[in-house]
């Protein structure tokens, strides 16, 4: 069961996965330094996180070489974006209902 | 199952978390206001200058096309351009370590770059200018050059730095209606409005 009851998508339960895929949908690309300044986390924390996301197919992965030094770069890919769109809306209708 | 307040904060993390990684938000309001009170310094060693060329008052007359007399012209305003530049990135430095971010980020290369290419592109057409003695165009085209580059920064950063970039660009057109005013609605541009849109941001933000 990946989609909990009330909707919400179990990957983005973590607040720092949340974190990365906003950061994703308004970024073509973002390396893993500049994900980890944004979260404030430390370097295994951020990857166990991005290799999770990994696994969902959220985000695409792209190894390069800047000089010598190895770059990763991150991007949401098309299904992320529709499953932190789907996310959004549940939220949306979780806050509206609270409301009434 | 989570709580009502946990959705409201993850809300408030997506949002805070798409701004901070797509717009530099670091600017001063104080570098503004320097900028301002360099630029209307640097109006009244360039009012002498001006005087020194013997130029008409309000004429479309070329001066001279030899260049090399517009060298402290040039000085003056690479000057107040480094002056400018140097107290932006130094109070940016500062902000953005009260902010617990850094300043040679993501998004303040991203606002850099969109404002690099039109500032280039306008200083070189300057040059190109001067060297045709066309001088009387060279404080409009500033203008018009720096109100483009803003209004095309500002989608990376603070939006109203958009309605200082259309404003630099009216003064600039004016200017070039106007040759015989240039340099005063440079000053009231560079100078005058900079030193508006700082103290304007300085009590918006960072009080």
């Amino acid at each position: 069961m990946k989609i909990s009851i009330d909707g919400l998508h179990k990957a983005f339960e973590s607040r720092i996965r949340l974190g990365i895929m906003s950061a994703l949908v308004v970024n073509d690309t973002l390396d893993f330094n500049s994900l980890k300044d944004y979260l404030d986390v430390t370097d295994g924390n951020l990857a166990s996180h991005l290799k999770a996301l990994e696994k969902e197919e959220f985000i695409e992965v792209e190894k390069s070489f800047i000089g010598r030094k190895p770059n990763t770069s991150y991007a949401a890919s098309k299904l992320g974006r529709k499953a932190f769109n789907d996310h959004l809306n549940a939220l949306e209708k979780l806050i509206k209902n609270i409301a009434k | 199952m989570k709580k009502e307040q946990d959705y409201f904060r993850d809300l408030a993390e997506i949002r805070s978390m798409m701004e901070r990684s797509s717009k530099f938000m670091s600017l001063s309001g104080w570098a503004g206001i320097l900028a301002g009170i360099y630029a209307l310094i640097g109006a009244y060693f360039a009012y002498g200058l001006l005087n020194s060329y013997g130029l008409e008052d309000n004429s479309y007359v070329p001066g001279t096309d030899k260049i090399e007399e517009y060298f402290p012209l040039i000085a003056l305003f690479m000057l107040i351009l480094v002056l400018a530049l140097g107290t932006a990135i130094f109070l940016s430095h500062q902000k953005a370590g009260k902010r617990g971010e850094r300043a040679w980020n993501t998004t303040s290369k991203r606002l850099l770059a969109h404002m690099a290419i039109p500032l280039a592109a306008g200083g070189l057409l300057i040059l190109i200018l001067l060297s045709k003695g066309l001088i009387f165009l060279a404080a409009p085209i500033s203008l018009i050059f720096y109100g483009i580059a803003l209004y095309n920064a500002s989608k990376f950063t603070f939006e109203v730095l958009k309605y200082l970039g259309l404003i630099q660009i009216m003064l600039g057109l004016a200017g070039a209606c106007f040759p015989g005013y240039g340099l005063l609605l440079w000053a009231v541009g560079f100078g005058a409005f900079h030193i508006a849109y700082g103290t304007y941001m300085h009590f918006k933000y960072e009080r």
